[in-house]
């Protein structure tokens, strides 16, 4: 199986995330998304700037794509897709149905990402009709999605699976950082700047639940698919993908290739098909 | 030229009763589900069988108005053949639409349906035009359900640059998240609104008095606490307290209820199309209240625009079936985001 980093959730300092891709160049995965998934207002990057990154990962002989906004709301998260759409060089994880017209319309070849809420194989058929060549499983998706899909696959589709990091459950209108300050979206201090891994929301009795991530909403324990490798693989997923974190994440990619193992708080109950939070001894 | 002749009033039918309900207090239009997970309420008493859409149909019709049928859940490989069954059943009961939310299922009811109205859920999660001409493009969809994020400026954007109808929630239950998009409930639960049709469904509720007060659990989960006086609310995740760098507060969004009535001159300029009133869960005395109340509303929009004031009555009659008895803008506000 291919390993995949997928696009950064977080929103990082420039230099901070241009070290981290610098990494991600010596990183044994095959495959990388950039570019911004989670609010358009976070600009530490532009697309030249995540362009000029994908460069340098071409280089270290990575295969790179673009991935699109999740929650498309103005006329500029318009034309910034636009852009994306035609940069003329990287293929495009198209994250909502505004892009997949676009990429179609342009006949490009895409992936279609895990917001695309693809359940069926109809659905999958229209999508690879449109130009998918790559599915991304909803992180609520797990195995029996998976074979009910596999038994139809179109012809070159491939399949790939968040294997690892947390799982990303919600997108809002609201960003729940900037209200956790008392701010509007739109004069937000780009206050998620400040938490490179988001806020921990804990219940009232302590326990850590979610992560608040901008407009986004997190699972607070990690999903990790470690232990679930042959039944991914014999379930037919070509591609694991593993979510960047601030730390540790040349570790976890260092497990999947079979050196090293993993601690912390893991959650696998989605691919089991139970509830996302659970831990299912594999 | 937009009018209010032209905007629809959506009312919500749990089940028989409050079809008849809403028919009688002046919708345009009713939405229903059938009684399993194809549609995004599936809750225990809700919905309608066979005898009874069939009756509600008939009563709809009788008196002038459209019967939508919900099938905006996401089917699966072993259970494809249910919904596209549901498809079937609602062509063949003569509804006005069905609003979907899955590309298949679309594909599948312009086939087997060509002359069947298809509205797209906002389930379907589509916030801009390019998205809703997609689907008017492979699927021949006639109206687009718009998920409850945008303001004011985006809807008006949104209306301008496709031919497909849109219809915006207007009263009712917030659900902050984008819907479609949200697998909070199945993290917690194992049941989820996209491919079950619930949001922390029944059997995982718990309330329960406790020295601190009374505390919700969802599937063991502590979403919130009350004390003495404070109402309790349902225990959906969104609208939990939770603890957040040491303060402990309304961490996504307060119980409160979308009322956007003070829009709706806005809301008809703007060339919206349809109004939906939110609460297949409620009663039908619920839904007598609020569809009449809109009714009147629209129709005083109606006989003059320009001088349109939600009357003083309205507002407390809704305030009082709202959650949490408060209401907000939502999205169309754009300070509320």
């Amino acid at each position: 199986m291919k390993i995949s980093l997928g696009p950064l959730q977080y929103y990082w300092p420039k230099r901070q995330t241009l070290d981290f891709y610098e990494t991600v160049a010596a990183m044994p995965v095959d495959i990388v998304y950039v570019g911004e998934t989670v609010c358009s207002r976070r600009h530490e990057l532009r697309l030249e700037d995540w362009l000029d990154v994908a460069n340098r990962l071409i280089q270290a002989g990575k295969e790179v794509r673009v991935s699109t906004l999740t929650l498309v709301e103005s006329e500029s998260d318009l034309k910034a897709l636009r852009r994306e759409v035609n940069n003329g060089r990287f293929g495009v994880e198209a994250n909502e149905m505004g892009a997949v017209r676009l990429l179609a319309e342009a006949k490009l070849p895409f992936v279609a990402g895990p917001t695309l809420n693809v359940f069926n194989p109809e659905t999958l058929r229209l999508l690879a009709e449109a130009g998918a060549t790559r599915w991304v499983m909803p992180p609520e998706a797990g195995r029996e999605t998976l074979a009910g899909i596999r038994a139809h696959l179109p012809a070159g589709m491939e399949t790939e699976a968040l294997a690892f990091g947390r799982l990303p459950l919600a997108y809002s209108a609201r960003c729940f950082t900037a209200r956790r300050f008392n701010l509007q979206k739109d004069t937000c201090e780009f206050k998620c700047i400040d938490y490179p891994e988001g806020m921990m929301a804990k219940t009232r009795e302590g326990q850590p639940f979610l992560v608040i991530n901008g407009i986004q909403t997190q699972s607070a324990k990690t999903y990790n698919l470690l232990p679930d490798l042959p039944g991914l693989a014999a379930a037919g997923v070509d591609i694991l993908r593993i979510s960047p974190q601030p730390e540790g994440t040349a570790e976890v990619v260092a497990a999947f290739r079979g050196r090293g193992t993993l601690s912390g708080d893991f959650c696998n109950g989605f691919w089991h098909g139970q509830p996302g939070l659970e831990w299912i001894q594999a | 030229m937009p009018g209010s002749a032209s905007l629809e009033l959506v009312c919500p039918a749990g089940g028989l009763p409050a079809l008849k309900a809403a028919v009688d207090n002046g919708a345009d239009c009713v939405y229903a589900g059938f009684r399993d997970d194809t549609n995004a309420r599936n809750f225990t008493g809700l919905n309608f069988d066979d005898a009874q859409l069939r009756e509600g149909v008939r009563y709809a019709h009788d008196r002038g108005a459209k019967v939508l049928i919900a099938l905006n859940t996401y089917p699966q490989a072993d259970n494809w053949a249910r919904w596209t069954a549901a498809v079937d059943k609602a062509a063949d009961f003569g509804v006005d639409a069905v609003i979907l939310a899955d590309p298949g299922l679309m594909d599948y009811a312009r086939r087997a349906h060509p002359e069947l109205r298809l509205h797209l859920s906002v389930q379907g999660s589509a916030t801009s035009y390019e998205a809703i001409n997609f689907y008017r493009e492979r699927f021949d969809i006639q109206r687009a359900v718009l998920p409850r994020v945008l303001s004011m400026a985006q809807v008006e954007q949104v209306v301008k640059n496709t031919p497909v109808e849109i219809e915006v929630f207007g009263f009712g239950g917030l659900c902050v998240m984008v819907e479609g998009r949200c697998a909070l409930s199945a993290y917690a639960t194992g049941t989820s609104p996209n491919c079950n049709g619930a949001c922390s469904p029944g059997k995982a509720v718990r309330w329960e008095q406790t020295p601190q007060g009374v505390e919700t659990r969802l599937a063991g989960i502590l979403i919130d606490r009350f004390q003495e006086g404070e109402r309790a609310g349902y225990p959906t995740i969104c609208k939990g307290r939770f603890d957040v760098d040491d303060e402990t507060y309304y961490a996504i969004e307060e119980p409160a209820s979308l009322n956007t009535l003070k829009l709706l001159p806005e809301l008809i300029n703007v060339g919206v199309r349809a109004i939906k009133i939110e609460g297949r869960q409620r009663s039908p005395a619920y839904v007598a209240q609020v569809t009449k109340i809109w009714r009147d509303a629209i129709d005083a929009c109606a006989r003059d625009l320009v001088h349109f004031e939600p009357k003083a009555a309205w507002m407390a009659d809704l305030n009082k079936v709202s959650e949490g008895q408060s209401y907000t803008l939502g999205a169309y506000n754009r300070p509320w985001k």
